[in-house]
């Protein structure tokens, strides 16, 4: 069985924000976040039908500046945050709010696709995720599979919690973490981990890795000079509850054990530049996504450090047929870790990849130019993770 | 005669007088002398001397011929010469005539005498006769006497006898009190079978009781001295030889000797092991010396005795010979003292019935071994100290002398284990050795890469020092020194491994007496020395540059880019020659046979080749980070909203630009050139005024008109359809091109990754645009290919136009300026 070919979408302004909607476990959606200093930015909203083969998109106009992140709230399907760039008076400040899609966005796109790429309709401003102390904010994090209430911002060298109240339409600071050291720091990315109750944060500034705990918003673990250059992100493993990847500048993908934090577990240095982005699979976690500037996406099986080592335990009887002979083989020698694919649609950076939250099987990857590349998993691997 | 002829004329006496001889020779048959002139004149008989001569024809001959006078002459001559003749004849005659007269008085006298000797003769035979009849008569009457006599003579020395045997119990005491033992043994010996076949009577029994009663006194005083051990060697084996004479239990007496024999060979083992722990032992060596005092029984040689307390620690010749000559050979007299007593001694009657020499073989085989172990042991122990690697040769030696010295063990008990296990030591000692040769090798190398490391650092303060003193020289030293440390650390590697290399073939030299074993000819060569020494210091040379790779990747550059640079090129040179050139050399010295599978050159080969780039990969990713961070450090602290209008080139540039050239004159002086592809003359110029005024503007002017904003990428994206992939940190090629082309694409990817992250200003693109000018004037002569400096510049000024939010790019004429101005 050949697999799909990837399908390609062309945003016409530069892209960097990309994200599944994470509340939305029945239809293949994405959103992206638009970079453009001359005109209105956009948040497209991509679907992606399945058995058609056909990307149906819907823009909504983001008026408050470029989308450096974008981030879905896992209990509302219309809300969002974005991290965007204001210039105002020759200055450029980072700001962060929280968003609600109008609540027809899908009707009116259906009837007259042409016309709402000319008149889109507009973002509808919940609320600002504006502390007077504190700059230019770097992300923001959605509580895990929490109920939309709380978000963490990274600005500068803070980390705040914040609560949002009455529909999101109130957002009060909480608590707080600040990183403190020699010279001028700042987190450039964080990931909220969905173990342990939802009680640690990882983040990433400069060459090292810190972990927090949000009941006492202090440090508790520090991976100093994780890489060798900067660390551009971090992701969670979905079922493991101690492992974390991360990726930098150095070019290298790296696992850790946060228990054991002096060696990493587990190292790849597939790419040929800076990995901008690294993503477990949300229910696979041997899948692992790697995006980076050398315009590349790569998707790797790390198998020994998966929370299914062995594979399933299938009788040989009950592989369909056609594939057995083949399967047969496979099963038999034990699994390696190995890069299942290397992508090359794209002609930029890849500074974003996702998995989609519907299709475990499905992911996204957008590059600079504003290309957005859906793909699957192969089949083959597909069928000997599922059987 | 003819003296007293001669004074006339002497030619003519001579002449005549050798005739006169002739003559005389002739008439008694001696012709010999002359006969050659005989025979040439005795046809002609008209030569008065032949013997054909004609005394007819002579005349008519001379009548014949002759005048008158002359015949006259003739005549006289003639007469003269039969005058002579006959005085020589009568001289003779006179001569010989008191011979003949004084043989016929003897025979005359002969005669009467021979009449006389007849009758005594008579007289005699008649004598003879009658002396035979007497002497016949007297046997006759004395033949009962002689009887008697023989039996008389019988009974006096049975009388005898029995008197030794009365007087045996005596003489055994005497012998017993003057310690004759010997004779008291042999004379016992000799009576002990006669007391035997008579102990019935009750006056033998005593005696044999008595002599049993001494004996055992004496055997017990025997087995006291056995005891004792302080005799000689020869004393001993004449002791055992007594006593095994007297029935003593053979078995007991081997423990005894083995016993004794230990005790001694001990103490020389002690001895040994004093010196191996020199500090230990010299309080116990010198406790050992004072008892032995107190004791009043100094062996004769103790070797406790010997060690000086003073004296630290011998070296392993001194030890091992001492070991030989104290130990081995005293173990080998007892061997051989032990053989000749039990084993090889001919044993007489009832003795051979027991079967000694098995049983004693039995136990000098286990003594031996037994004690050879602790020999092992200890000759191990002293071994494995040796650790320093100076000199091979003092090991080999007594390793040598070692191994000979158990040949003789060997050839003395032919079925012992002992010379294999000694082969066995000397093949873990060389083993062992391998492995020290191995370490010292590897920590050679580490050693010489701090040197060169230092070396690194230290030129770069003296060339700072010496620029400032201003000495053309040492600059001028400087670049070249980099080949020279290169030259220098391969040269004295390979010298080390050379060193080494003949060190260890000191262990196969012919003149070495276990080299010729299969062990040392086979699987030392090609396991011990190629495979575990050079094959591993290759293996480890590759291993510990791909850990310079690894550790300086985390730590961010510990070891200098020069060094890297260095090794990648030592790696290389390895694979292009130097390993086969070790390899070679190794077998060829070695003559290696490779009878198991060994690691072929090829695949070290491949090994120095995969950290050869390594490394080079390495020192481009490390030398492009520290342009990139420079790049990086530049665009991120500055504030490019608000920036002033250019004026110049920011300084970071020149840095860069000058970093750059100094790499590449870093790399240029390991690395060849390498291929790049043809560019056009004046490239900075042309290619920079086509790619600023036409694509560039080309560019700027879509992105601005807002009715298109699908137009905004569209031609860098056609561009780059038809353009090929760039791979950032890719492997690169063993060439300065290659390598400059790495370092330039990392620097300026990270250039552009820099200036995405940012918003711009006008005077912030503008002065993006005078430095990648900048760059573009200079970098270009770096690359393979000019064209990936210019894209990469190009998508730098394009992204940054992108992210500017007033973009009005400046006029080329005046970037221009600016960039020449510097």
């Amino acid at each position: 069985m050949e697999d799909d070919a990837p399908v390609i979408y062309g945003l016409e302004f530069q892209a960097r924000a990309l994200t599944a909607q994470t509340a939305e476990t029945d239809a293949i959606r994405f959103l992206v976040g638009t970079q453009s200093l001359k005109f209105d930015n956009q948040i497209h909203i991509i679907d992606f039908d399945d058995e058609n083969n056909i990307i149906n998109k819907n823009v909504l106009l983001h008026q408050a500046g470029e989308i450096w992140h974008i981030g879905a709230s896992p209990a509302d399907k219309a809300v969002l945050t974005t991290c965007y760039n204001k210039t105002s008076d020759s200055r450029v400040v980072s700001c962060a709010a929280v968003w609600r899609m109008p609540s027809d966005w899908d009707a009116g796109n259906h009837e007259s696709p042409d016309d709402s790429a000319h008149n889109p309709q507009t973002l509808e401003l919940l609320c600002h995720l504006v502390d007077s102390a504190h700059g230019n904010t770097a992300c923001v994090l959605w509580e895990p599979m929490g109920d939309g209430k709380r978000v963490i911002s990274l600005a500068d060298n803070h980390a705040l919690l914040w609560d949002l109240q009455e529909s999101s339409t109130q957002a009060t600071v909480s608590s707080r973490a600040t990183l403190e050291g020699k010279g001028q720091l700042k987190f450039t990315s964080g990931k909220w981990s969905p173990h342990h109750n939802c009680s640690q944060l990882a983040t990433a500034s400069d060459t090292a890795i810190r972990g927090w705990d949000l009941r006492s918003m202090s440090q508790i673990y520090c991976i100093e000079n994780a890489h060798g250059q900067l660390v551009r992100d971090l992701d969670f493993n979905p079922n493991r509850q101690y492992y974390l990847a991360s990726c930098g500048d150095d070019c290298k993908v790296k696992f850790w054990d946060i228990r054991n934090i002096q060696e990493p577990v587990k190292t790849l240095e597939q790419h040929s530049h800076w990995v901008w982005s690294v993503r477990y699979n949300h229910s696979h976690d041997q899948l692992v996504l790697t995006a980076s500037s050398d315009s590349r996406l790569i998707l790797s099986n790390m198998v020994s450090i998966s929370s299914e080592p062995f594979g399933h335990l299938v009788d040989d009887e009950e592989l369909s047929e056609g594939e057995d002979n083949h399967q047969d083989d496979k099963s038999k020698e034990p699994l390696k870790d190995s890069v299942v694919s290397t992508y090359e649609e794209h002609e930029d950076s890849v500074y974003a990849a996702e998995w989609s939250s519907a299709d475990p099987w499905l992911f996204a990857s957008l590059s600079y130019d504003g290309r957005l590349v859906i793909n699957r998993v192969p089949r083959a691997l597909k069928y000997r993770i599922l059987l | 005669m003819a003296k007293k002829k001669s004074p006339p004329g002497f030619n003519k006496d001579s002449g005549r007088r050798r005739r006169v001889h002739g003559m005389l020779k002739l008439y008694y048959g001696l012709n010999e002398e002359g006969k050659a002139a005989e025979q040439a004149e005795s046809l002609d008989p008209c030569d008065i001397n032949g013997p054909h001569f004609d005394p007819e024809l002579y005349l008519n001959k001379l009548r014949r011929e002759c005048s008158l006078a002359e015949l006259m002459d003739h005549e006289t001559c003639m007469v003269k010469q039969i005058r002579s003749l006959d005085s020589d004849m009568q001289t003779l005659v006179y001569e010989n005539y008191n011979k003949f007269i004084s043989a016929t008085d003897t025979i005359r006298k002969m005669k009467n005498d021979f009449k006389k000797m007849e009758d005594e003769m008579d007289c005699l035979s008649a004598n003879m006769a009658a002396i035979t009849d007497f002497s016949a008569r007297i046997s006759g009457t004395l033949q009962d006497q002689h009887v008697q006599i023989t039996k008389l003579s019988g009974v006096h020395t049975l009388l005898r006898k029995l008197q030794f045997l009365f007087e045996l119990p005596a003489r055994l005491n005497k012998c017993l009190e003057l310690q004759a033992y010997a004779q008291a043994v042999n004379s016992h010996r000799k009576a002990r079978c006669v007391l035997q076949q008579y102990s019935h009577l009750p006056s033998f029994k005593g005696i044999q009781d008595d002599c049993h009663a001494i004996m055992d006194k004496l055997a017990q005083e025997l087995r006291q001295k056995f005891r004792d051990g302080g005799t000689s060697s020869k004393d001993l084996s004449e002791c055992v030889e007594l006593l095994l004479q007297l029935d003593e239990p053979a078995e007991e007496l081997c423990d005894k000797f083995l016993s004794h024999a230990r005790s001694r060979l001990e103490s020389d083992l002690q001895g040994l092991g004093a010196e191996i722990k020199p500090d230990a032992s010299s309080a116990t060596s010198a406790q050992n010396e004072s008892s032995g005092a107190d004791a009043g029984s100094p062996t004769d040689s103790s070797p406790t005795g010997l060690p000086s307390p003073s004296s630290p620690k011998t070296d392993i010749l001194e030890f091992i010979d001492r070991g030989c000559n104290e130990f081995v050979s005293s173990l080998c007299l007892v061997i051989t003292s032990y053989q000749e007593l039990f084993i090889n001694h001919p044993q007489t009657g009832e003795l051979a019935t027991k079967n000694i020499p098995q049983m004693a073989n039995g136990k000098l085989q286990a003594f031996v071994d037994d004690l050879a172990a602790r020999y092992f042991s200890l000759v191990e122990q002293r071994i494995q100290e040796e650790r320093g690697v100076g000199d091979n040769s003092l090991l080999v030696r007594a390793l040598d002398r070692f191994h000979r010295r158990l040949q003789a063990v060997s050839k003395l008990l032919p079925g012992s284990s002992v010379p294999n296990q000694g082969t066995e030591i000397v093949i873990r000692a060389a083993n062992e050795r391998v492995k020290q040769y191995l370490c010292a090798l590897q920590s050679f190398y580490m050693d010489s890469l701090t040197d060169v490391r230092q070396a690194l650092a230290t030129p770069r303060l003296s060339m700072g020092g010496a620029s400032v003193v201003g000495g053309p020289a040492s600059s001028r030293d400087n670049p070249s020194s980099l080949p020279d440390l290169l030259s220098s650390l391969s040269s004295s590697i390979l010298n080390q491994i050379k060193s080494v290399l003949a060190s260890v073939h000191l262990f196969t030299a012919k003149d070495i007496s276990f080299s010729n074993k299969p062990y040392f000819k086979g699987e030392f060569c090609s396991k011990g020395v190629r495979e575990s020494l050079v094959v591993s210091f290759i293996r480890f040379v590759c291993q510990s540059s791909r850990q310079f790779c690894e550790s300086a990747g985390d730590k961010g550059g510990s070891t200098p880019p020069a060094l890297l640079l260095l090794l990648s090129r030592l790696c290389l040179d390895y694979e292009t020659s130097t390993i086969s050139y070790i390899l070679t050399l190794t077998d060829e010295q070695f003559l290696v046979q490779h009878h198991t599978p060994v690691t072929p050159v090829t695949s070290l080969c491949a090994e120095a080749r995969e950290a050869a780039q390594k490394l080079l990969n390495h020192y481009v990713k490390v030398q492009g980070l520290i342009i990139s961070q420079m790049l990086r450090k530049s665009v991120e602290t500055r504030d490019w909203v608000n920036t002033i209008e250019p004026r110049n080139v920011r300084a970071v540039m020149k840095r860069v630009v000058e970093d750059t050239t100094s790499i590449d004159v870093q790399v240029g002086l390991l690395y060849e050139e390498g291929v790049r592809k043809a560019h056009s003359s004046d490239s900075s110029k042309r290619t920079f005024s086509v790619y600023s005024s036409s694509r560039q503007q080309a560019r700027y002017a879509a992105s601005y008109t807002p009715s298109a904003p699908m137009d905004t990428n569209l031609l860098s994206n056609i561009h780059k359809l038809f353009s090929e992939r760039i791979d950032i940190f890719s492997s690169v090629e063993f060439n300065k091109v290659s390598v400059m082309t790495g370092i330039i694409k990392i620097s300026l990817k990270t250039f552009l990754e820099c200036v995405r992250l940012r918003t711009f200003g006008r005077y912030g693109l503008q002065q993006i645009q005078v430095d990648c000018h900048y760059l573009q004037m200079y970098l270009w002569r770096f690359v393979s290919d000019e064209n990936l400096v210019h894209f990469l510049l190009d998508e730098i000024v394009g992204s940054s136009a992108h992210r500017c939010l007033d973009p009005a790019p400046m006029e080329q004429s005046v970037i221009e300026v600016i960039c020449e101005r510097g």
